[in-house]
């Protein structure tokens, strides 16, 4: 049997072979793994009426749940861009005592399962701990309100910025700002209008990065918040919550509208990588 | 000071890369890698290195060290009593179980797609790696949900199931399947593009030199990219050990036996068992320590590699 035209001219022919096993396995696993999981999840929902899913997702305390996970993944990656830009700048720039040391810390948050995260941030920045008795006397309360939702946030949110900036801040070629400075430009000046234009698709990315991952975090969160509903619960709870009471209609509803918020910020942080890449590639 | 003196500076310091540093610096360059370039004023340069340092000790060393603490706070002899407890070591070995098989299961699927996905060229190739990085982006309790849609009482598949008797959810076949979809891209996602940046050319020749396919891929494709391998399955493993929404989700909490180490940190805190608790968290954080170290000697090994 010869091969069809349409098999020639889906993919380039090749001496490698193992093309249609591999490609097959592939896309079966992808399948059974991925895909036909996710779409349980909309056939679900569309088992529902249309009006029983908007009364479901304007449940006051589903608005709430909503608010909260996506207002405080919003804060959280706010205060990432900031420290995180700092972080960056330093590590790049300056040489200090156990830079190597502080710089592979980075990574604790991705390597530190949520759950461990979430009880020694607790203990941290409880009433008695090292850091909530320093604040106590402030009128700081930390742990079990909306501030430790944050917290926990920004902790599992730093290493999406810093990872993202940091090999573009170093690929930066230093000569642009010698250049602007000889130019007049004083430091101020030269970081606003030569530097921060280069790194700016990046810290981009690495907040729209730390707030994906924000809006969906369950294990470092639920230790720190003290779980109010309307106050201090998140979405992720909330569908947890509901699963308990066996509402899986509900579940399935909150579930739905957090995938399609994810799928959208997968959408737009690809976008953003491939502005990030060509902006990178311009610079090189 | 009039701006007339920088392009002066510059003209002195592009004539004199060679100078004495004593000139270049009276012009306020300092040396960073051994080329002059322009920086912040020391104060500042202090300032944002105490900024930094102060945030990441706050937020990311401070945790780390009080999970110890918090858990050697009763001695040596309350911890080990919290590790060699009964539930504790069912938790455990339940964890190992399932990183075991998760990770077993996505270096094969690394392996055979990043060999489909890097060796070849179709379209739609770009769709695909979004397709097997998706899991990343979906939050990890409605990963576990997804699961209890398809195989729950209340499941699609339920009256197969029931028909059947096999049990998924809520025993040790829900959390290996939840355990994978959040690990699933771990070990693909490092393997595509250094396979793609290595090409063809090796495996091509090795082929028309009348080697199979298999051991093309065993002799020519694996050694070139062992250490990536071993960086994807290093952080699939430390996910799949520390996994929490989504098997917290398909586990069913039962204790000593769908409890993995996660889940028996958490039922450990809200009974109060503070010391116990961090104790197996340590556990977990150790394992953390041992994979960060394991990566940056492993990025060491690649970034060598790449020269």
């Amino acid at each position: 049997m010869s091969a069809s035209p349409s098999r020639i001219a889906f993919r380039q022919k090749s001496v490698i072979p193992g093309f249609g096993l591999t490609m097959g396995l592939t896309l079966t696993w992808l399948g059974l793994i991925v895909l036909l999981p996710l779409s349980a999840l909309f056939i679900k929902t569309s088992e529902l009426t249309f009006d029983r899913f908007i009364a479901i997702v304007t449940a006051t305390r589903t608005l709430h749940a909503l608010q909260v996970s996506f207002g405080l993944a919003l804060v959280a990656a706010l205060v990432n861009v900031v420290f995180g830009a700092i972080v960056v700048w330093v590590l790049v720039r300056y040489e200090f005592p156990f830079k190597k040391v502080v710089d592979a810390l980075i990574d604790i948050p991705f390597a530190l399962p949520t759950a461990v995260a979430g009880i020694a941030l607790t203990a941290l920045y409880a009433e008695n701990g090292w850091v909530g008795s320093l604040l106590a006397p402030l009128g700081i309360q930390v742990s079990f309100t909306p501030l430790g939702i944050v917290v926990a946030l920004v902790f599992i949110g730093l290493p999406f910025v810093v990872r993202t900036v940091q090999p573009v801040l170093a690929d930066l070629d230093q000569e642009l700002e010698e250049a602007a400075a000889s130019l007049g430009a004083s430091r101020p000046q030269t970081l606003v209008k030569v530097v921060l234009p280069s790194v700016w698709p990046a810290l981009l990315t690495g907040f729209a990065l730390a707030f994906a991952r924000a809006v969906g975090e369950y294990g470092s969160v639920i230790f720190i918040a003290g779980n109010l509903p309307g106050v201090s619960e998140i979405a992720p709870l909330l569908i947890v919550i509901r699963l308990e009471e066996f509402r899986y209609a509900d579940a399935t509803a909150i579930a739905t509208v957090m995938l399609v918020a994810s799928f959208l910020l997968l959408l737009i942080i690809n976008r953003l990588q491939r502005w990030a890449e060509l902006r990178g590639s311009r610079n090189a | 000071m009039s701006t007339l003196d920088h392009p002066a500076q510059s003209a002195v310091h592009g004539a004199s890369e060679g100078l004495p540093s004593a000139l270049a610096q009276s012009h306020t360059y300092t040396h960073h890698g051994g080329r002059p370039v322009r920086t912040e004023p020391r104060a500042v340069r202090i300032a944002l290195i105490l900024v930094a340092l102060g945030f990441l000790g706050l937020f990311i060393a401070l945790p780390l060290v009080s999970v110890f603490y918090e858990a050697f706070r009763r001695g040596w002899a309350a911890y080990v009593a919290a590790i060699i407890e009964p539930d504790a070591l069912a938790a455990i070995r339940l964890t190992l179980i399932v990183a075991a098989i998760s990770v077993t299961a996505n270096l094969l699927f690394g392996l055979v797609a990043s060999w489909a996905i890097a060796k070849f060229e179709f379209p739609g190739k770009s769709l695909l790696i979004t397709l097997i990085d998706l899991p990343f982006s979906v939050s990890p309790v409605v990963a576990g949900l997804i699961y209890v849609l398809l195989f729950g009482s209340q499941g699609l598949f339920a009256a197969y199931l029931q028909a059947w008797d096999i049990k998924i959810i809520f025993a040790l076949p829900g959390i290996v399947l939840a355990t994978i979809f959040v690990t699933f891209p771990f070990v693909a996602r490092e393997l595509i593009p250094l396979m793609q940046e290595q090409g063809t050319a090796e495996e091509e020749a090795a082929i028309s030199l009348g080697a199979s396919g298999l051991s093309t891929f065993f002799r020519v494709t694996l050694p070139n990219v062992k250490w990536a391998l071993l960086y994807g399955v290093l952080l699939c493993n430390a996910r799949a050990m520390g996994e929490f929404g989504a098997v917290s989700v398909v586990s069913g909490h039962v204790r000593g036996l769908t409890n993995t180490m996660p889940l028996h940190i958490e039922i450990l805190y809200n009974e109060y068992q503070f010391v116990a608790s961090f104790a197996v968290a340590s556990l977990l954080a150790l394992l953390a320590l041992v994979t960060l170290i394991a990566k940056t000697i492993l990025e060491h090994r690649l970034a060598e590699e790449d020269r």
